[in-house]
């Protein structure tokens, strides 16, 4: 129930008193410290654990790896970005709008059923093998440099995409009149300035995004040659117990995220909004129209066609789900409904805060990456008790991290808007605290609430992150399931699982989104 | 692994109440009341594989422990000491089931484990005596491939060749570190080189055993680190002759896998009982056809047909101080070979 607008009288009345009171902002500030603790408290047992050594020839290597990979994975999603940008940026076709749509898709979809997807594509027994077996060629593996930055690619492309074309959709339709009406080069004139001012954010966005890469290098690395320092945490854990190792890759992995953070945050402020682009450019260069259908061809397909080939073998996997599917799925599912609460709890006090403390603390959790926070929080809480005993809450914690910057950057223009608009009223009104948020902020801000919390929990569904590093066999998730049994090669099960997971993920993001706007209208 | 997750195992099989049992686990309900004790066991994933020892072991333990024996796996070999000192004291592992000689200093030196209570006479094709670690099988590492496929006869011909080559990350599973010392054993300080000429035939590596033969039972490579005894499992359960063990000029390297009682186990009986039971006729006779090794125990029947022949000329050991030794430098310089 929205409150109604109030007649002009009244707000008249209230702008006079202006009120010291406003929004609460005491659960902002607990919120804010509460997520520095947890971003910031597992730096001291990393720092404390990791001990004399320095860095191994093998860990030098992961970290060579891991900047190599992401940097060919940003400087290919964009450079392939541009020319399928601008050809959705200038063409009018059917199906535009929902390519565009599609788009911003690969954010939700589980990294596993990506690289499952992918792996039909690319794979030993995949359809390219196949055509290359038919035409008497060599097989290609997947395995390696190549297939991680494939992987990447394809996660990657449709968000770089969506960046640039933003960038082609702010400038101003005169020009590109204007450069018609002159005969003036359109490229060099006003879309290479363009690309001049958005690429450099979009690269970094990216290069943020594919240092953290765990899921992927984990299936496809296949090695010490293709191991980014994500995967090498794990391994110095899981593998050898070796927490010293650990705590050193997790220092140097949080060092490397936070400057990638603090880079792609100057570089591209907002980049990860939301918002879909709709119309398209009107142009009057009509030359390049092959082209630019090809470009558009070939994008959809790269993306349409993996996303399809993980559906249809996950539907005939459905069968040989195994019976750990159920209990973990319903683990998943108890996960990702408690970090989509925890973040939006944390992410409606902070936005209700918006000072400075509450943007750096929806900031913080970019540069920590969850299998560092979870060494960290390991080397907590080992001496207390069994890791896995706390597999699912820290994961549940940890996600609701994850998903907070996101989360706060959808609620927190609503937030702001709403107090913009009824905050003096209600002020004058004395309205404040909880009954502020109840008859205000709640009902006002729940398209914005329905929309982060479906984002947190979707995430969460998907993510395999802190929970390969605690878990044991009875707190296995449905993605930690699926990544054993793609392990196992047992593909058949591994991509039923991976159905399941896209669609709980889906799922949740829809039904929570829908709650959030269901009677929402003032 | 948590007590509670357990419990919801074992009910969850037998009782239609599934969903309210993972609630309950998920809630962190109280444990549910034992009637009978639980002897957990850790072990290996192909040891639980439909064609493993696992229920062999299980029905033959379970006749008459009046217990319940709840195998778990938790990766390969190696990866179970790993996991075992993740969980120090904590642990609810009564048994591990699955190191091997190469990790036996190691596994001593951590203190998780207790001495056992005895064992039978041995059938072992090397001098074993050790009051913590049972031995339950031994084997020849071997590379496996196909007959119509790429056969080098050493390592030196097979960095050489454009053989493709699957094998196991030796931090987390005892065939990978078998491989690492097997090089390390036959070739000294020219491993690393050794390593440095295979990388570009390694496909992958992948974290345990079971990952790798898989793979390359799917032909994702020409050959596989596994057993000289691999072939015999093709040979007499699948009625397929074309799958070999490549004998190598340098010889060939021995594990001797072994099985101890963890210390902290509030079950340290069941678990003396459990590590006399793996020596015992029925699991012993079911060794070789199962877990498709050398029994720690000849059988009285003897071992079944092709075991005699795959043994091969000559044999490359460490005992475990020796391999403790020589383990975390041979790891170090096969990590910094591949990682190039």
């Amino acid at each position: 129930m929205a409150p109604r607008p109030l007649p002009m009288a009244l707000r008249r009345a209230g702008q006079g008193t202006r009120a010291r009171t406003g929004p609460p902002r005491r659960p902002g500030t607990l919120a804010a410290l509460l997520v520095a603790a947890l971003c910031l408290g597992p730096l001291v047992p990393l720092l404390l654990r990791s001990g004399e050594g320095g860095l191994g020839a093998a860990d030098a290597a992961a970290l060579r790896f891991t900047l190599l990979q992401a940097a060919l994975s940003a400087g290919l999603s964009v450079a392939l970005a541009i020319p399928v940008a601008r050809a959705l940026a200038r063409r009018r076709f059917p199906g535009r709008g929902a390519l565009i749509t599609l788009l911003g898709a690969p954010f939700l979809l589980p990294v596993l059923v990506a690289v499952m997807g992918l792996l039909a594509l690319f794979g030993r027994n995949g359809l390219l093998n196949a055509a290359l077996a038919a035409l008497g060629l060599p097989p290609v593996s997947i395995y390696g440099l190549h297939g991680v930055v494939l992987a990447h690619l394809f996660l990657n492309l449709p968000l770089a995409t969506r960046l640039l074309l933003q960038g082609w959709l702010d400038v101003p339709a005169e020009r590109f009149r204007l450069a018609a009406a002159l005969n003036a080069p359109v490229w060099a004139l006003i879309e290479r300035p363009m690309l001049a001012r958005t690429v450099p954010g979009a690269f970094a966005t990216i290069f943020a995004l594919c240092l953290t890469s765990f899921s992927v290098a984990l299936i496809l690395g296949g090695g010490p040659a293709a191991t980014t320092l994500e995967l090498a945490i794990y391994q110095a854990i899981r593998f050898e117990a070796d927490f010293p190792t650990a705590a050193r890759l997790a220092l140097l992995q949080y060092a490397l995220c936070g400057a990638a953070a603090l880079l792609a945050l100057r570089l591209a402020p907002g980049a990860m909004g939301q918002g879909g682009p709709g119309r398209a450019v009107q142009r009057w260069d009509a030359k390049g129209r092959a082209a630019d259908a090809l470009w558009i061809a070939l994008a959809a397909l790269f993306l349409l066609l993996p996303l399809g080939l993980a559906g249809w073998r996950g539907l005939a996997g459905l069968p040989d789900l195994p019976p750990e599917a159920g209990p973990a799925a319903l683990r998943s599912l108890g996960v990702a409904l408690a970090a989509s609460a925890l973040t939006l709890l944390l992410a409606l006090a902070l936005a209700l805060h918006g000072g400075r403390l509450a943007q750096l603390a929806g900031a913080l959790p970019l540069a920590a990456s969850s299998l560092v926070l979870g060494t960290g929080l390991l080397l907590i809480l080992r001496p207390l008790t069994t890791p896995a005993t706390l597999a699912l809450p820290v994961t549940a914690l940890l996600d609701a991290l994850a998903a907070l910057p996101f989360a706060l950057r959808s609620l927190a223009p609503a937030i702001a808007e709403i107090e913009s608009r009824h905050g003096r009223l209600a002020d004058s009104l004395n309205l404040t605290g909880p009954s502020r948020l109840r008859r205000l902020t709640l009902p006002l801000a729940r398209p914005a609430l329905g929309f982060a919390g479906g984002l947190a929990a979707a995430l969460s569904v998907g993510n395999l992150g802190v929970i390969a590093l605690f878990a044991g066999e009875d707190q296995t998730t449905l993605p930690l399931l699926m990544a054993r049994l793609m392990g196992a090669y047992r593909m058949d099960a591994a991509a039923g699982v991976g159905l399941l997971i896209a669609a709980m993920a889906l799922l949740l993001f829809w039904i929570l989104d829908r709650m959030g706007r269901a009677d929402a209208a003032p | 692994m948590a007590v509670l997750g357990a419990s919801f195992v074992r009910h969850a099989k037998d009782e239609p109440m599934k969903t309210a049992a993972a609630l309950a686990a998920l809630l962190a309900a109280p444990a549910l009341a034992q009637e009978k004790p639980v002897l957990t066991v850790l072990t290996y994933d192909s040891l639980l594989s439909e064609w493993g020892p696992g229920p062999v072991i299980e029905q033959a333990f379970e006749a008459d422990c009046a217990c319940d024996l709840r195998l778990v796996a938790a990766g390969d070999g190696a990866a179970l000491l790993a996991q075992l000192r993740l969980e120090g004291e904590g642990t609810e592992a009564d048994v591990v089931l699955g190191l091997d000689s190469n990790l036996v200093a190691a596994a001593r030196a951590s203190g998780l484990f207790a001495p056992h209570a005895g064992t039978a006479p041995l059938d072992l094709p090397v001098a074993w005596s050790d009051d913590t670690f049972v031995p339950f099988d031994w084997g020849w590492f071997a590379l496996v491939g196909r007959a119509d496929g790429p056969a080098p006869t050493d390592f030196r011909a097979l960095a050489a060749s454009d053989a493709s080559l699957v094998i196991q990350d030796p931090r987390s599973s005892t065939p990978g570190l078998g491989l690492v010392l097997w090089l390390h054993a036959a070739y000294g300080a020219e491993a690393p080189a050794i390593w440095e000429a295979l990388s570009d035939n390694i496909v992958t590596v992948t974290p345990g055993w079971t990952e790798a033969y898989n793979l390359f039972l799917e032909g994702e490579a020409d050959l596989v680190l596994s057993y000289t005894t691999s072939p015999a499992y093709h040979l007499l359960a699948e009625n397929d002759a074309t799958i070999r063990a490549l004998p190598f000029a340098e010889g060939h390297y021995l594990q001797v896998e072994v099985a101890a009682k963890v210390a902290s186990t509030d079950q340290p009986d069941l678990a003396d009982r459990f590590l006399a039971a793996l020596l015992t006729e029925p699991v012993q006779s079911a060794i070789p056809t199962t877990n498709w090794m050398y029994p720690a125990v000849t059988p009285a029947t003897g071992l079944p047909e092709g075991f005699e022949s795959l043994r091969p000329a000559t044999t490359l050991y460490l005992p475990p101080e020796e391999a403790e030794a020589a383990r975390a430098p041979a790891v170090e310089a096969w990590r910094t070979a591949l990682s190039r």
